[in-house]
Protein backbone atom coordinates (compact mmCIF):
# COMPACT_ATOMS: atom_id res chain seq x y z
CA UNK A 1 0.00 0.00 0.00
CA UNK A 2 1.45 3.14 -1.10
CA UNK A 3 0.18 5.33 1.72
CA UNK A 4 0.89 9.57 1.53
CA UNK A 5 0.52 11.99 4.72
CA UNK A 6 0.71 15.73 4.02
CA UNK A 7 1.99 17.31 7.05
CA UNK A 8 2.43 21.44 7.58
CA UNK A 9 4.98 22.84 10.64
CA UNK A 10 3.13 25.80 12.95
CA UNK A 11 3.90 27.42 15.81
CA UNK A 12 3.70 25.35 19.40
CA UNK A 13 -0.29 25.90 20.56
CA UNK A 14 1.34 27.77 23.46
CA UNK A 15 2.74 30.64 21.37
CA UNK A 16 1.32 34.24 22.39
CA UNK A 17 0.92 35.80 18.79
CA UNK A 18 2.63 39.48 18.17
CA UNK A 19 2.56 40.95 14.78
CA UNK A 20 5.63 41.18 12.90
CA UNK A 21 6.46 44.82 11.51
CA UNK A 22 4.68 43.76 8.18
CA UNK A 23 1.61 44.34 9.75
CA UNK A 24 0.28 40.89 7.65
CA UNK A 25 2.57 37.94 9.79
CA UNK A 26 3.00 37.20 13.35
CA UNK A 27 6.52 37.91 14.64
CA UNK A 28 8.78 34.68 14.68
CA UNK A 29 10.84 36.18 17.28
CA UNK A 30 11.27 33.04 20.39
CA UNK A 31 8.43 31.29 18.47
CA UNK A 32 9.02 27.45 18.39
CA UNK A 33 7.33 25.74 15.18
CA UNK A 34 6.55 21.74 16.08
CA UNK A 35 4.74 19.51 13.59
CA UNK A 36 0.83 20.81 13.52
CA UNK A 37 -1.18 18.59 15.78
CA UNK A 38 -3.86 17.17 14.19
CA UNK A 39 -1.23 16.13 11.25
CA UNK A 40 0.69 13.65 13.85
CA UNK A 41 -2.89 12.28 14.00
CA UNK A 42 -2.27 11.30 10.17
CA UNK A 43 1.03 10.14 10.06
CA UNK A 44 -0.08 7.71 13.07
CA UNK A 45 -3.31 6.70 10.77
CA UNK A 46 -0.82 6.45 7.82
CA UNK A 47 1.87 4.26 9.97
CA UNK A 48 -0.50 2.11 11.42
CA UNK A 49 -1.77 1.36 7.74
CA UNK A 50 1.49 0.83 6.47
CA UNK A 51 1.99 -1.82 9.79
CA UNK A 52 -1.51 -3.52 8.91
CA UNK A 53 -0.84 -3.80 4.94
CA UNK A 54 2.70 -3.19 4.40
CA UNK A 55 4.05 -0.65 1.88
CA UNK A 56 5.71 2.65 2.25
CA UNK A 57 4.50 6.15 3.98
CA UNK A 58 5.70 9.43 2.27
CA UNK A 59 5.19 12.17 4.05
CA UNK A 60 5.19 15.81 2.21
CA UNK A 61 5.25 19.14 3.37
CA UNK A 62 5.42 22.59 0.97
CA UNK A 63 7.36 25.14 2.56
CA UNK A 64 10.79 26.74 3.44
CA UNK A 65 13.48 24.41 4.60
CA UNK A 66 12.28 24.97 8.53
CA UNK A 67 9.41 22.49 6.94
CA UNK A 68 11.90 19.69 7.26
CA UNK A 69 10.72 19.83 11.15
CA UNK A 70 7.66 18.44 9.95
CA UNK A 71 8.82 15.93 8.24
CA UNK A 72 11.73 14.58 10.42
CA UNK A 73 8.77 14.31 13.17
CA UNK A 74 6.75 12.00 10.62
CA UNK A 75 9.87 10.08 10.24
CA UNK A 76 10.20 9.46 14.22
CA UNK A 77 6.72 8.18 14.47
CA UNK A 78 7.26 5.63 11.25
CA UNK A 79 7.53 7.30 7.44
CA UNK A 80 9.55 5.87 5.34
CA UNK A 81 10.84 8.88 2.91
CA UNK A 82 9.79 12.76 2.71
CA UNK A 83 9.48 15.28 0.13
CA UNK A 84 10.07 19.23 0.74
CA UNK A 85 8.26 21.13 -2.25
CA UNK A 86 10.53 23.81 -0.96
CA UNK A 87 9.30 27.67 -1.52
CA UNK A 88 11.06 30.34 -0.11
CA UNK A 89 7.42 32.68 0.10
CA UNK A 90 4.24 32.04 1.82
CA UNK A 91 1.77 31.26 -0.59
CA UNK A 92 -2.35 30.68 0.22
CA UNK A 93 -3.64 27.75 0.77
CA UNK A 94 -5.05 27.07 -3.07
CA UNK A 95 -1.35 27.36 -3.76
CA UNK A 96 -0.21 24.71 -1.35
CA UNK A 97 -3.08 22.03 -2.44
CA UNK A 98 -2.00 22.66 -5.81
CA UNK A 99 1.41 21.62 -5.47
CA UNK A 100 0.94 18.65 -3.02
CA UNK A 101 -2.03 17.49 -5.63
CA UNK A 102 0.58 17.69 -8.45
CA UNK A 103 3.66 15.71 -6.53
CA UNK A 104 0.73 13.24 -5.13
CA UNK A 105 -0.62 12.93 -8.64
CA UNK A 106 2.59 11.63 -9.74
CA UNK A 107 3.00 9.01 -7.28
CA UNK A 108 -0.27 7.45 -7.56
CA UNK A 109 -1.04 6.46 -4.03
CA UNK A 110 -3.73 4.06 -2.81
CA UNK A 111 -4.60 6.46 0.24
CA UNK A 112 -3.37 10.38 1.11
CA UNK A 113 -4.29 11.37 4.47
CA UNK A 114 -3.67 14.72 6.43
CA UNK A 115 -4.99 16.44 9.50
CA UNK A 116 -8.25 17.90 9.29
CA UNK A 117 -6.86 21.76 10.14
CA UNK A 118 -3.72 23.58 10.35
CA UNK A 119 -3.53 25.76 13.83
CA UNK A 120 -2.42 28.63 12.10
CA UNK A 121 -4.21 30.09 9.58
CA UNK A 122 -6.83 27.47 10.61
CA UNK A 123 -8.48 26.89 6.72
CA UNK A 124 -9.77 23.30 7.30
CA UNK A 125 -9.60 23.45 3.21
CA UNK A 126 -6.16 21.46 2.01
CA UNK A 127 -7.72 17.98 1.96
CA UNK A 128 -10.73 18.67 -0.10
CA UNK A 129 -8.96 21.17 -2.35
CA UNK A 130 -6.56 18.48 -3.60
CA UNK A 131 -9.84 15.97 -3.70
CA UNK A 132 -11.20 18.57 -6.23
CA UNK A 133 -8.21 19.32 -8.08
CA UNK A 134 -7.19 15.62 -8.74
CA UNK A 135 -10.70 14.24 -8.67
CA UNK A 136 -11.04 11.81 -5.36
CA UNK A 137 -13.36 11.46 -2.85
CA UNK A 138 -11.86 13.36 0.10
CA UNK A 139 -13.90 13.24 3.73
CA UNK A 140 -12.73 15.53 6.40
CA UNK A 141 -13.22 15.58 10.66
CA UNK A 142 -12.58 11.96 10.31
CA UNK A 143 -12.72 9.95 13.68
CA UNK A 144 -12.48 6.02 12.18
CA UNK A 145 -11.09 4.99 9.24
CA UNK A 146 -11.58 1.40 8.10
CA UNK A 147 -9.92 -0.29 4.72
CA UNK A 148 -10.98 -3.23 3.30
CA UNK A 149 -11.35 -4.63 -0.57
CA UNK A 150 -9.95 -1.48 -2.19
CA UNK A 151 -12.66 0.56 -0.40
CA UNK A 152 -13.05 2.96 2.43
CA UNK A 153 -15.72 3.20 5.64
CA UNK A 154 -15.17 6.19 7.25
CA UNK A 155 -16.97 7.80 10.37
CA UNK A 156 -16.73 11.87 10.35
CA UNK A 157 -17.85 13.79 12.80
CA UNK A 158 -20.87 16.58 12.78
CA UNK A 159 -22.71 18.60 14.99
CA UNK A 160 -24.30 16.21 17.64
CA UNK A 161 -23.35 13.18 16.11
CA UNK A 162 -21.58 11.26 12.91
CA UNK A 163 -22.13 10.06 9.77
CA UNK A 164 -21.06 6.69 7.95
CA UNK A 165 -19.47 7.28 4.78
CA UNK A 166 -18.23 4.82 1.75
CA UNK A 167 -15.48 5.98 -0.89
CA UNK A 168 -13.17 3.90 -3.10
CA UNK A 169 -9.70 4.13 -2.97
CA UNK A 170 -7.78 5.69 -3.83
CA UNK A 171 -8.98 8.19 -0.64
CA UNK A 172 -7.86 11.64 1.01
CA UNK A 173 -8.94 11.69 4.63
CA UNK A 174 -8.31 14.05 7.14
CA UNK A 175 -8.13 12.97 10.21
CA UNK A 176 -9.49 14.55 13.88
CA UNK A 177 -8.50 13.33 17.16
CA UNK A 178 -10.01 10.72 18.83
CA UNK A 179 -9.12 8.73 15.40
CA UNK A 180 -5.84 7.04 17.44
CA UNK A 181 -3.34 8.18 19.63
CA UNK A 182 -0.46 9.05 18.39
CA UNK A 183 2.73 7.57 19.20
CA UNK A 184 6.00 8.70 21.31
CA UNK A 185 8.91 8.23 19.10
CA UNK A 186 11.12 5.91 20.96
CA UNK A 187 15.22 6.39 21.32
CA UNK A 188 15.44 3.92 18.62
CA UNK A 189 12.99 5.33 16.11
CA UNK A 190 14.81 8.77 16.37
CA UNK A 191 17.89 6.98 15.62
CA UNK A 192 16.89 5.49 12.63
CA UNK A 193 14.99 8.60 11.60
CA UNK A 194 18.20 10.45 11.00
CA UNK A 195 18.86 8.19 7.74
CA UNK A 196 15.85 8.45 6.00
CA UNK A 197 16.26 10.43 3.14
CA UNK A 198 14.06 13.99 2.36
CA UNK A 199 14.15 14.67 -1.52
CA UNK A 200 13.79 18.31 -2.39
CA UNK A 201 11.63 19.94 -5.29
CA UNK A 202 10.34 23.02 -6.96
CA UNK A 203 7.14 24.52 -6.75
CA UNK A 204 4.94 23.23 -9.79
CA UNK A 205 2.77 26.63 -9.38
CA UNK A 206 3.09 29.85 -7.41
CA UNK A 207 0.88 32.71 -7.14
CA UNK A 208 -2.21 33.92 -5.19
CA UNK A 209 -5.66 34.32 -5.19
CA UNK A 210 -6.44 35.85 -1.99
CA UNK A 211 -3.53 37.99 0.00
CA UNK A 212 -3.38 39.09 3.66
CA UNK A 213 -3.20 42.64 3.96
CA UNK A 214 -3.66 43.72 7.37
CA UNK A 215 -3.40 41.38 10.49
CA UNK A 216 -4.42 42.45 13.84
CA UNK A 217 -4.53 41.75 17.50
CA UNK A 218 -8.03 40.99 18.98
CA UNK A 219 -9.21 44.05 20.87
CA UNK A 220 -8.40 44.59 24.41
CA UNK A 221 -11.47 43.88 26.93
CA UNK A 222 -12.37 46.48 29.33
CA UNK A 223 -11.43 45.07 32.99
CA UNK A 224 -14.15 42.66 33.29
CA UNK A 225 -16.59 43.02 36.85
CA UNK A 226 -15.83 40.00 38.92
CA UNK A 227 -17.58 39.37 42.43
CA UNK A 228 -15.88 37.66 45.29
CA UNK A 229 -18.96 36.27 47.62
CA UNK A 230 -19.15 32.64 46.37
CA UNK A 231 -22.36 31.46 45.78
CA UNK A 232 -24.14 35.27 47.54
CA UNK A 233 -22.43 36.76 44.34
CA UNK A 234 -25.20 35.24 42.28
CA UNK A 235 -28.13 37.42 42.75
CA UNK A 236 -25.63 40.49 41.60
CA UNK A 237 -24.10 38.21 38.76
CA UNK A 238 -27.78 37.47 37.50
CA UNK A 239 -28.38 41.09 37.43
CA UNK A 240 -25.51 42.40 35.74
CA UNK A 241 -26.38 39.61 33.25
CA UNK A 242 -29.72 40.90 32.67
CA UNK A 243 -29.12 44.44 33.14
CA UNK A 244 -26.07 45.37 31.73
CA UNK A 245 -24.87 42.46 29.68
CA UNK A 246 -28.26 42.09 28.53
CA UNK A 247 -27.80 38.10 27.21
CA UNK A 248 -30.46 36.75 29.70
CA UNK B 1 -17.97 42.87 -14.37
CA UNK B 2 -20.95 42.98 -12.72
CA UNK B 3 -21.53 41.07 -9.67
CA UNK B 4 -23.99 38.42 -8.76
CA UNK B 5 -24.36 36.83 -5.25
CA UNK B 6 -25.41 33.42 -4.52
CA UNK B 7 -26.32 32.29 -0.85
CA UNK B 8 -26.55 28.52 -0.36
CA UNK B 9 -28.63 27.57 2.68
CA UNK B 10 -28.65 24.59 4.87
CA UNK B 11 -31.75 22.78 6.10
CA UNK B 12 -32.49 19.88 8.79
CA UNK B 13 -35.30 17.74 9.40
CA UNK B 14 -37.12 20.10 6.90
CA UNK B 15 -36.46 23.15 8.64
CA UNK B 16 -33.71 25.90 7.45
CA UNK B 17 -31.04 26.30 9.98
CA UNK B 18 -30.53 29.32 12.01
CA UNK B 19 -27.34 29.88 9.76
CA UNK B 20 -29.26 29.74 6.69
CA UNK B 21 -31.13 33.53 8.06
CA UNK B 22 -27.45 34.76 8.70
CA UNK B 23 -26.24 33.87 5.18
CA UNK B 24 -29.29 35.30 3.27
CA UNK B 25 -29.11 38.61 5.50
CA UNK B 26 -25.32 38.89 4.84
CA UNK B 27 -25.84 38.43 1.15
CA UNK B 28 -28.69 40.85 1.04
CA UNK B 29 -26.16 43.28 2.72
CA UNK B 30 -23.45 42.90 0.24
CA UNK B 31 -25.71 43.16 -2.67
CA UNK B 32 -26.99 46.32 -1.22
CA UNK B 33 -22.96 47.66 -0.88
CA UNK B 34 -22.59 46.15 -4.09
CA UNK B 35 -25.63 47.36 -5.73
CA UNK B 36 -26.17 43.60 -7.46
CA UNK B 37 -28.45 40.74 -7.57
CA UNK B 38 -28.45 38.04 -4.91
CA UNK B 39 -30.01 35.13 -5.04
CA UNK B 40 -30.59 31.98 -2.79
CA UNK B 41 -30.11 27.91 -3.27
CA UNK B 42 -30.88 25.44 -1.32
CA UNK B 43 -31.20 21.43 -1.89
CA UNK B 44 -34.21 20.23 0.36
CA UNK B 45 -37.25 19.18 0.22
CA UNK B 46 -39.78 21.00 -2.56
CA UNK B 47 -41.99 21.06 0.02
CA UNK B 48 -39.87 22.72 2.62
CA UNK B 49 -42.63 24.76 5.01
CA UNK B 50 -39.61 27.75 5.06
CA UNK B 51 -39.67 28.53 1.96
CA UNK B 52 -42.39 30.70 2.14
CA UNK B 53 -41.16 33.01 4.95
CA UNK B 54 -37.84 33.30 3.11
CA UNK B 55 -39.81 36.71 1.43
CA UNK B 56 -39.64 38.67 5.15
CA UNK B 57 -35.68 38.31 4.90
CA UNK B 58 -35.51 40.27 1.48
CA UNK B 59 -35.20 37.00 -0.80
CA UNK B 60 -36.39 37.54 -4.35
CA UNK B 61 -35.72 34.37 -5.82
CA UNK B 62 -35.41 30.68 -3.99
CA UNK B 63 -33.62 27.12 -6.62
CA UNK B 64 -34.71 24.05 -5.08
CA UNK B 65 -32.74 21.27 -6.25
CA UNK B 66 -35.18 18.03 -4.81
CA UNK B 67 -33.26 16.61 -1.99
CA UNK B 68 -34.80 13.45 -2.80
CA UNK B 69 -34.62 13.03 -6.51
CA UNK B 70 -30.89 14.06 -6.51
CA UNK B 71 -30.01 10.97 -4.32
CA UNK B 72 -32.16 8.95 -5.92
CA UNK B 73 -30.56 9.46 -9.72
CA UNK B 74 -28.34 6.60 -9.90
CA UNK B 75 -31.00 4.50 -7.68
CA UNK B 76 -27.98 4.20 -4.92
CA UNK B 77 -29.19 3.38 -1.11
CA UNK B 78 -27.37 6.70 -0.21
CA UNK B 79 -28.82 9.38 2.04
CA UNK B 80 -26.65 11.89 0.54
CA UNK B 81 -23.01 12.90 -1.26
CA UNK B 82 -20.87 15.81 -0.52
CA UNK B 83 -19.19 15.69 -3.55
CA UNK B 84 -22.80 15.62 -5.24
CA UNK B 85 -23.76 18.61 -3.39
CA UNK B 86 -20.34 20.58 -4.25
CA UNK B 87 -21.11 19.60 -8.19
CA UNK B 88 -24.66 20.68 -8.00
CA UNK B 89 -23.59 24.29 -6.28
CA UNK B 90 -20.89 24.62 -8.32
CA UNK B 91 -22.66 24.15 -11.50
CA UNK B 92 -25.82 26.36 -10.64
CA UNK B 93 -23.03 29.00 -9.51
CA UNK B 94 -21.60 28.94 -12.69
CA UNK B 95 -24.16 28.64 -14.95
CA UNK B 96 -26.05 31.66 -13.26
CA UNK B 97 -23.25 33.98 -13.56
CA UNK B 98 -23.20 34.30 -10.22
CA UNK B 99 -18.94 35.11 -8.96
CA UNK B 100 -20.38 35.71 -5.07
CA UNK B 101 -20.88 32.51 -3.10
CA UNK B 102 -21.49 32.58 0.64
CA UNK B 103 -21.91 29.73 2.49
CA UNK B 104 -22.20 28.97 6.73
CA UNK B 105 -19.20 27.67 8.35
CA UNK B 106 -20.69 24.71 9.50
CA UNK B 107 -19.90 21.20 9.28
CA UNK B 108 -21.83 21.00 6.16
CA UNK B 109 -20.26 23.93 4.51
CA UNK B 110 -16.43 23.68 5.51
CA UNK B 111 -17.02 19.47 4.00
CA UNK B 112 -18.34 21.47 0.08
CA UNK B 113 -16.81 24.70 0.36
CA UNK B 114 -12.90 23.94 -0.73
CA UNK B 115 -14.56 21.82 -3.98
CA UNK B 116 -16.66 24.17 -4.87
CA UNK B 117 -13.48 26.57 -4.62
CA UNK B 118 -11.47 24.69 -7.41
CA UNK B 119 -14.73 23.53 -9.28
CA UNK B 120 -15.79 27.32 -9.47
CA UNK B 121 -12.24 28.27 -9.66
CA UNK B 122 -13.46 31.10 -7.04
CA UNK B 123 -10.62 32.75 -4.62
CA UNK B 124 -11.60 31.31 -1.33
CA UNK B 125 -12.07 32.87 2.65
CA UNK B 126 -12.80 29.96 5.19
CA UNK B 127 -15.06 31.03 8.34
CA UNK B 128 -15.20 34.72 7.84
CA UNK B 129 -16.39 36.71 10.73
CA UNK B 130 -16.72 39.98 9.00
CA UNK B 131 -16.92 41.29 5.21
CA UNK B 132 -16.71 44.56 3.74
CA UNK B 133 -16.29 47.06 1.07
CA UNK B 134 -13.52 48.78 0.40
CA UNK B 135 -13.65 51.00 -2.87
CA UNK B 136 -15.86 48.15 -4.64
CA UNK B 137 -13.94 45.16 -3.45
CA UNK B 138 -14.76 42.68 -0.83
CA UNK B 139 -12.26 42.13 2.16
CA UNK B 140 -12.96 39.60 4.59
CA UNK B 141 -12.03 39.33 7.97
CA UNK B 142 -10.71 35.23 9.55
CA UNK B 143 -9.71 34.53 12.80
CA UNK B 144 -6.57 32.82 12.89
CA UNK B 145 -3.85 30.55 15.23
CA UNK B 146 -8.11 30.39 16.31
CA UNK B 147 -9.01 33.82 17.53
CA UNK B 148 -5.56 34.71 18.53
CA UNK B 149 -5.64 37.04 16.04
CA UNK B 150 -7.24 38.27 12.68
CA UNK B 151 -6.46 38.63 8.92
CA UNK B 152 -7.92 41.06 6.61
CA UNK B 153 -8.38 39.09 2.93
CA UNK B 154 -8.49 40.64 -0.02
CA UNK B 155 -9.16 38.52 -3.24
CA UNK B 156 -7.26 38.61 -6.73
CA UNK B 157 -10.35 37.06 -8.21
CA UNK B 158 -13.66 38.33 -9.67
CA UNK B 159 -14.95 34.59 -8.77
CA UNK B 160 -14.77 34.49 -4.68
CA UNK B 161 -16.32 32.19 -2.28
CA UNK B 162 -16.92 32.96 1.79
CA UNK B 163 -18.02 30.83 4.62
CA UNK B 164 -19.22 32.41 7.89
CA UNK B 165 -18.31 31.44 11.12
CA UNK B 166 -22.27 30.26 12.36
CA UNK B 167 -23.50 32.58 14.84
CA UNK B 168 -21.51 35.90 14.26
CA UNK B 169 -23.55 37.13 11.62
CA UNK B 170 -27.20 38.65 12.46
CA UNK B 171 -30.11 37.13 10.65
CA UNK B 172 -32.24 40.80 9.82
CA UNK B 173 -36.01 40.87 8.69
CA UNK B 174 -36.16 42.86 5.57
CA UNK B 175 -38.59 44.36 3.57
CA UNK B 176 -41.08 41.45 2.43
CA UNK B 177 -40.79 40.42 -1.18
CA UNK B 178 -42.65 38.06 -2.75
CA UNK B 179 -40.61 34.76 -3.19
CA UNK B 180 -40.33 33.62 -6.94
CA UNK B 181 -39.24 30.05 -6.55
CA UNK B 182 -37.26 28.27 -9.12
CA UNK B 183 -37.35 24.46 -9.51
CA UNK B 184 -33.84 23.51 -10.69
CA UNK B 185 -34.37 19.79 -12.68
CA UNK B 186 -31.17 17.47 -11.67
CA UNK B 187 -30.41 17.06 -15.62
CA UNK B 188 -30.02 20.38 -15.81
CA UNK B 189 -26.84 20.18 -13.53
CA UNK B 190 -24.73 17.90 -15.81
CA UNK B 191 -24.25 15.42 -12.98
CA UNK B 192 -22.92 12.09 -13.47
CA UNK B 193 -22.31 9.02 -11.64
CA UNK B 194 -18.44 9.96 -11.10
CA UNK B 195 -20.05 12.79 -9.05
CA UNK B 196 -20.78 10.73 -6.44
CA UNK B 197 -17.81 10.16 -5.05
CA UNK B 198 -18.27 9.64 -1.59
CA UNK B 199 -21.74 8.03 -0.35
CA UNK B 200 -23.35 8.95 3.35
CA UNK B 201 -24.91 5.78 4.28
CA UNK B 202 -25.84 6.45 7.78
CA UNK B 203 -26.15 9.37 9.69
CA UNK B 204 -26.42 8.56 13.55
CA UNK B 205 -27.05 11.58 15.76
CA UNK B 206 -26.27 11.07 19.81
CA UNK B 207 -27.44 13.98 21.21
CA UNK B 208 -30.37 16.03 19.58
CA UNK B 209 -28.91 18.75 21.47
CA UNK B 210 -26.95 22.01 20.17
CA UNK B 211 -23.80 21.77 19.06
CA UNK B 212 -21.26 24.15 20.96
CA UNK B 213 -20.42 25.57 17.06
CA UNK B 214 -23.38 26.37 16.65
CA UNK B 215 -25.09 27.47 19.95
CA UNK B 216 -25.81 31.07 21.08
CA UNK B 217 -24.97 29.98 24.71
CA UNK B 218 -22.45 27.88 25.97
CA UNK B 219 -21.38 26.54 29.39
CA UNK B 220 -18.29 24.76 29.54
CA UNK B 221 -16.80 22.81 32.67
CA UNK B 222 -13.09 22.17 33.15
CA UNK B 223 -11.24 20.31 35.86
CA UNK B 224 -12.39 22.13 38.91
CA UNK B 225 -15.77 20.15 38.44
CA UNK B 226 -13.48 16.92 39.90
CA UNK B 227 -15.25 14.06 38.08
CA UNK B 228 -17.65 12.88 35.37
CA UNK B 229 -20.48 12.72 37.77
CA UNK B 230 -20.20 16.54 38.32
CA UNK B 231 -21.05 17.45 34.80
CA UNK B 232 -24.71 17.13 35.75
CA UNK B 233 -24.46 20.62 37.70
CA UNK B 234 -23.49 21.91 34.00
CA UNK B 235 -25.92 19.85 32.31
CA UNK B 236 -28.20 21.64 34.51
CA UNK B 237 -27.36 24.83 34.21
CA UNK B 238 -26.78 24.84 30.40
CA UNK B 239 -30.42 23.60 30.35
CA UNK B 240 -31.26 26.41 32.29
CA UNK B 241 -30.67 28.56 29.37
CA UNK B 242 -30.65 26.64 26.74
CA UNK B 243 -27.29 26.58 26.45
CA UNK B 244 -25.42 23.98 24.41
CA UNK B 245 -22.57 22.17 27.09
CA UNK B 246 -18.75 22.68 26.08
CA UNK B 247 -15.40 21.35 27.62
CA UNK B 248 -11.78 22.31 28.33
CA UNK B 249 -9.53 19.70 26.70
CA UNK B 250 -8.47 18.58 30.36
CA UNK B 251 -11.65 16.75 30.90
CA UNK B 252 -11.62 15.51 27.39
CA UNK B 253 -8.48 13.79 27.83
CA UNK B 254 -9.42 12.42 30.81
CA UNK B 255 -12.43 10.81 28.95
CA UNK B 256 -15.17 12.77 31.62
CA UNK B 257 -16.74 14.23 28.06
CA UNK B 258 -16.77 13.73 24.13
CA UNK B 259 -13.86 15.63 22.22
CA UNK B 260 -16.97 17.04 20.40
CA UNK B 261 -17.39 19.12 23.28
CA UNK B 262 -13.95 20.67 23.34
CA UNK B 263 -13.26 24.21 23.03
CA UNK B 264 -9.73 25.68 22.57
CA UNK B 265 -7.49 26.02 19.84
CA UNK B 266 -7.29 22.02 19.14
CA UNK B 267 -10.79 21.47 19.57
CA UNK B 268 -13.85 24.12 18.54
CA UNK B 269 -13.42 27.47 18.18
CA UNK B 270 -16.85 29.43 19.41
CA UNK B 271 -18.20 33.09 19.61
CA UNK B 272 -21.44 32.70 21.36
CA UNK B 273 -23.44 35.69 23.13
CA UNK B 274 -23.14 33.89 26.41
CA UNK B 275 -19.95 32.05 27.49
CA UNK B 276 -19.98 30.50 31.12
CA UNK B 277 -16.79 28.56 32.10
CA UNK B 278 -16.95 26.51 35.25
CA UNK B 279 -13.93 25.41 36.60
CA UNK B 280 -11.93 26.09 33.75
CA UNK B 281 -8.37 27.97 35.30
CA UNK B 282 -8.31 29.56 31.21
CA UNK B 283 -5.02 27.98 29.58
CA UNK B 284 -4.01 29.76 26.39
CA UNK B 285 -5.29 26.91 24.14
CA UNK B 286 -8.94 27.19 25.81
CA UNK B 287 -9.01 31.03 25.64
CA UNK B 288 -7.71 30.81 22.09
CA UNK B 289 -11.45 29.26 21.06
CA UNK B 290 -13.64 31.26 22.82
CA UNK B 291 -12.86 34.65 23.87
CA UNK B 292 -14.31 35.91 21.26
CA UNK B 293 -17.68 34.83 22.93
CA UNK B 294 -19.20 38.07 23.34
CA UNK B 295 -20.44 38.32 27.24
CA UNK B 296 -17.51 35.59 28.99
CA UNK B 297 -18.72 34.64 32.70
CA UNK B 298 -16.29 32.68 35.07
CA UNK B 299 -16.43 30.70 37.71
CA UNK B 300 -13.25 30.09 39.59
CA UNK B 301 -12.24 29.66 43.25
CA UNK B 302 -8.80 30.78 42.17
CA UNK B 303 -9.10 34.66 42.10
CA UNK B 304 -5.97 34.62 40.23
CA UNK B 305 -6.89 31.84 37.45
CA UNK B 306 -6.19 33.47 34.34
CA UNK B 307 -9.62 33.24 32.86
CA UNK B 308 -10.59 36.06 35.03
CA UNK B 309 -8.63 38.49 33.55
CA UNK B 310 -11.18 37.61 29.79
CA UNK B 311 -14.00 37.44 31.57
CA UNK B 312 -16.46 40.40 31.52
CA UNK B 313 -18.18 39.20 34.76
CA UNK B 314 -16.63 36.75 37.07
CA UNK B 315 -17.47 34.81 40.42
CA UNK B 316 -14.45 33.80 42.89
CA UNK B 317 -16.21 30.22 44.33
CA UNK B 318 -16.35 27.14 44.48
CA UNK B 319 -18.81 25.69 41.31
CA UNK B 320 -20.33 23.25 43.66
CA UNK B 321 -21.93 25.91 45.68
CA UNK B 322 -22.47 28.58 42.45
CA UNK B 323 -23.81 26.64 40.00
CA UNK B 324 -27.27 24.82 41.91
CA UNK B 325 -27.59 28.38 42.80
CA UNK B 326 -27.09 29.80 39.20
CA UNK B 327 -29.17 27.37 37.63
CA UNK B 328 -31.93 28.16 40.17
CA UNK B 329 -31.58 31.92 39.77
CA UNK B 330 -31.96 31.47 35.86
CA UNK B 331 -34.87 28.80 36.12
CA UNK B 332 -36.97 31.71 37.83
CA UNK B 333 -36.51 33.96 34.91
CA UNK B 334 -38.14 31.90 32.71
C1 LIG C 1 -1.00 21.03 21.92
C2 LIG C 1 -1.99 21.43 22.98
C3 LIG C 1 -3.27 21.78 22.59
C4 LIG C 1 -4.24 22.11 23.55
N1 LIG C 1 -5.50 22.45 23.13
C5 LIG C 1 -6.43 22.76 24.06
C6 LIG C 1 -7.78 23.08 23.67
O1 LIG C 1 -8.13 23.08 22.49
N2 LIG C 1 -8.67 23.37 24.63
C7 LIG C 1 -8.35 23.38 25.98
O2 LIG C 1 -9.24 23.64 26.80
N3 LIG C 1 -7.09 23.07 26.35
C8 LIG C 1 -6.14 22.75 25.45
N4 LIG C 1 -4.89 22.39 25.88
C9 LIG C 1 -4.68 22.14 27.32
C10 LIG C 1 -4.45 23.38 28.14
O3 LIG C 1 -3.08 23.69 28.10
C11 LIG C 1 -4.88 23.12 29.60
O4 LIG C 1 -4.15 22.02 30.11
C12 LIG C 1 -6.37 22.83 29.79
O5 LIG C 1 -7.15 23.79 29.11
C13 LIG C 1 -6.71 22.88 31.28
O6 LIG C 1 -8.04 22.48 31.49
P1 LIG C 1 -8.82 22.96 32.79
O7 LIG C 1 -8.88 24.44 32.81
O8 LIG C 1 -10.10 22.21 32.85
O9 LIG C 1 -7.92 22.37 33.99
P2 LIG C 1 -6.95 23.11 35.00
O10 LIG C 1 -5.97 23.94 34.31
O11 LIG C 1 -6.48 22.05 35.92
O12 LIG C 1 -7.90 24.12 35.77
C14 LIG C 1 -8.88 23.74 36.68
C15 LIG C 1 -9.43 25.01 37.29
O13 LIG C 1 -10.50 24.70 38.14
C16 LIG C 1 -10.42 25.50 39.30
N5 LIG C 1 -11.12 24.76 40.35
C17 LIG C 1 -10.73 23.63 40.97
N6 LIG C 1 -11.66 23.24 41.86
C18 LIG C 1 -12.66 24.15 41.78
C19 LIG C 1 -13.90 24.30 42.47
N7 LIG C 1 -14.31 23.41 43.37
N8 LIG C 1 -14.66 25.36 42.17
C20 LIG C 1 -14.26 26.29 41.25
N9 LIG C 1 -13.11 26.18 40.59
C21 LIG C 1 -12.31 25.13 40.85
C22 LIG C 1 -8.96 25.68 39.55
O14 LIG C 1 -8.74 26.88 40.29
C23 LIG C 1 -8.40 25.77 38.13
O15 LIG C 1 -8.35 27.11 37.70
C24 LIG C 1 -3.91 22.10 24.93
C25 LIG C 1 -2.60 21.78 25.32
C26 LIG C 1 -1.65 21.46 24.37
C27 LIG C 1 -0.26 21.13 24.82
N1 LIG D 1 2.43 23.59 3.90
C1 LIG D 1 1.86 22.37 3.96
N2 LIG D 1 2.53 21.28 3.50
C2 LIG D 1 1.96 20.05 3.55
N3 LIG D 1 0.73 19.82 4.04
C3 LIG D 1 0.03 20.86 4.50
C4 LIG D 1 0.54 22.19 4.48
N4 LIG D 1 -0.39 23.02 5.02
C5 LIG D 1 -1.44 22.24 5.35
N5 LIG D 1 -1.19 20.94 5.04
C6 LIG D 1 -2.07 19.77 5.26
O1 LIG D 1 -3.44 20.17 5.11
C7 LIG D 1 -4.14 19.97 6.33
C8 LIG D 1 -5.23 21.00 6.48
O2 LIG D 1 -4.67 22.29 6.42
P1 LIG D 1 -5.53 23.61 6.27
O3 LIG D 1 -6.43 23.44 5.12
O4 LIG D 1 -4.51 24.69 6.09
O5 LIG D 1 -6.26 23.77 7.57
C9 LIG D 1 -3.07 19.98 7.40
O6 LIG D 1 -3.48 19.32 8.57
C10 LIG D 1 -1.93 19.26 6.69
O7 LIG D 1 -2.15 17.86 6.69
Amino acid sequence: MKIIVCVSLVPDTTTKVKISDSNKTIDETGVSFVINPYDEYAVEEAVQLKEKNGGEVIAISFGTDKYKEAIKKAFQMGADTGILIKSSDVFDSYTVAKNLADVINELQPDIILFGKQSIDFDGSQIPAMVGALLNLPSVNIVTKLTIADGKATIEREIEGGKEIIEANLPVIIGTQKGINNPRYPNLKSIMSSKSKPIAERQPTYTGNKIEVIEMNLPKAKSKGKILTDGAASVPELVRLLREEAKVI
Amino acid sequence: MSNKILAYIESKDNKFKNSAYEVISEAKKLSGLLECEFDVLTISDSNNPGINNLGEYGVKKIKIVDEKKLNNIFGSDIKYSYSAIAKVISETASSGGYNIILLSATSFGKEIAPAISVKTDSAFCPDCIDIKISDGNIIATKPVYAGKSYVDIKFNSDKILLTLRPNVFKSIKADSENIEIENIEINSLNISQSDFKTAIKDVIIASEKLDVAEADRIVSGGRGLKGPENFSLIENLAASIGAAIGASRAVVDAGWRPHSEQVGQTGKTVSPSLYIACGISGAIQHLAGMSSSKCIVAINKDKDAPIFQIADFGVVGDVFEVLPVLTEEFKKLT
